[in-house]
């Protein structure tokens, strides 16, 4: 979390998942194809279907890139499913970067 | 009840994408010469010259649907087609509202153009219409409906620009009555994307170019021009798709 600069906007309790890898897209329908379970999703997208779709391709989590503002709902949403859903005002390079370090040492 | 031929989805030269000869007169020619009663100018972010092309059909046959082509947060194009031109440039007010500030590069985008109904120059939209408007699909979908209008996802069955592939699914509950293909032919978009079948499936050209109208089109049966009558039409599945094989091809 503190590695990547990361706050946690629902699904604490799941927090302590495996990642086992990550991917990175703007496109729902494209996540939809390549995501998979124990993958942590970086997006900017901020739509609800962000929620529905990495619950059901059993991603990880999702990291909310950019900065952008999230709707409440979608927060409300990811929380009621103990989705983990994080954000951080960093740019997906820099956060996929980092991320690559960490599951790669 | 009337079967109109429509092509609900048509650009003017002031889309900077769209040929400086999207004049009003050149489409309103092109339209009639496709054998069309009803289209709808759907610029980029814009409905500047929806009245110029709604003039330059008078007396023609040709019924003109005011409208504009908005791109959402997620980047998906969404169709809004208004009852007048009035309103449609209210919803146009909104979106200036909500376009990022940045000025039109002609030289990277295209020109903007302006035009009275005789196809003259009246001026350039200097703020640059391809671009994302700070409101999310479902925002753009409940405030055109709020001002009498309805929106039609546009093309969902293309890679781009496209509500099924940006946004994965179509967001349930959405309050629209009906979504354009714009590449396939209506069946074998629900065969290639199952998340669409049971939706009503128009089809338009979304022409950029004189030879593009037309090559989509929607025979809807009308009991008048008017978004509550096409409503009725979307929703009863009182309209047949037909495409030009010949001419459905994209740049």
């Amino acid at each position: 979390m503190e590695h990547l600069n990361l706050q946690v906007l629902a699904g604490e309790k799941a927090l302590d998942r495996e990642v086992e890898g990550g991917y990175c897209s703007d496109l729902i329908s494209d996540f939809m194809a390549n995501g998979g379970p124990g993958c942590l999703w970086l997006t900017l997208q901020t739509h609800m279907n962000v929620v529905a779709v990495a619950l059901l391709t059993g991603a990880a989590g999702v990291v909310l890139t950019g900065g952008r503002g999230i709707p409440p709902e979608v927060c409300r949403k990811a929380e009621a499913e103990g989705l983990p859903l994080l954000s951080t005002s960093s740019r997906t390079f820099e956060v996929a970067g980092r991320l690559y370090q960490l599951l790669n040492p | 009840m009337t079967t109109f031929r429509a092509d609900l989805h048509i650009h003017t030269a002031l889309s900077p994408c769209a040929g400086e000869e999207m004049t009003p007169p050149a489409i309103v020619a092109a339209a009639l010469r496709a054998g069309l009663q009803l289209i709808a100018v759907t610029d980029h972010n814009s409905a500047g010259n929806v009245a110029a092309v709604q003039e330059a059909a008078r007396g023609t046959g040709l019924n003109v649907l005011a409208g504009m082509e908005v791109q959402t947060r997620e980047d998906v194009h969404l169709v809004c087609l208004f009852n007048t031109a009035r309103e449609a440039r209210e919803w146009q007010r909104e979106i200036y509202r909500h376009l990022p500030v940045g000025e039109n590069r002609e030289e990277y985008f295209g020109s903007q153009i302006l035009m009275d109904a005789a196809g003259r120059e009246t001026g350039r939209e200097t703020r640059l219409l391809l671009g994302s408007v700070d409101l999310g699909v479902e925002e753009v979908v409940q405030r055109v409906n709020g001002l009498g209008g309805i929106v039609l996802p546009a093309h969902v069955d293309r890679p781009a620009y496209s509500l099924l592939a940006n946004l994965g699914l179509i967001p349930p509950g959405l309050p629209v009555p009906a979504l354009e293909v714009g590449l396939l032919s209506p069946e074998a978009a629900c065969k290639k994307f199952p998340a669409l079948s049971g939706w009503p499936l128009v089809a338009a050209s979304d022409a950029h170019y004189p030879g593009d109208i037309g090559r989509r089109v929607t025979e809807y049966d009308l009991e008048a021009v008017n978004i509550a009558a096409l409503t009725r039409a979307l929703r009863r599945q009182h309209f047949k798709v037909v495409i030009d094989a010949g001419r459905n091809n994209f740049r």
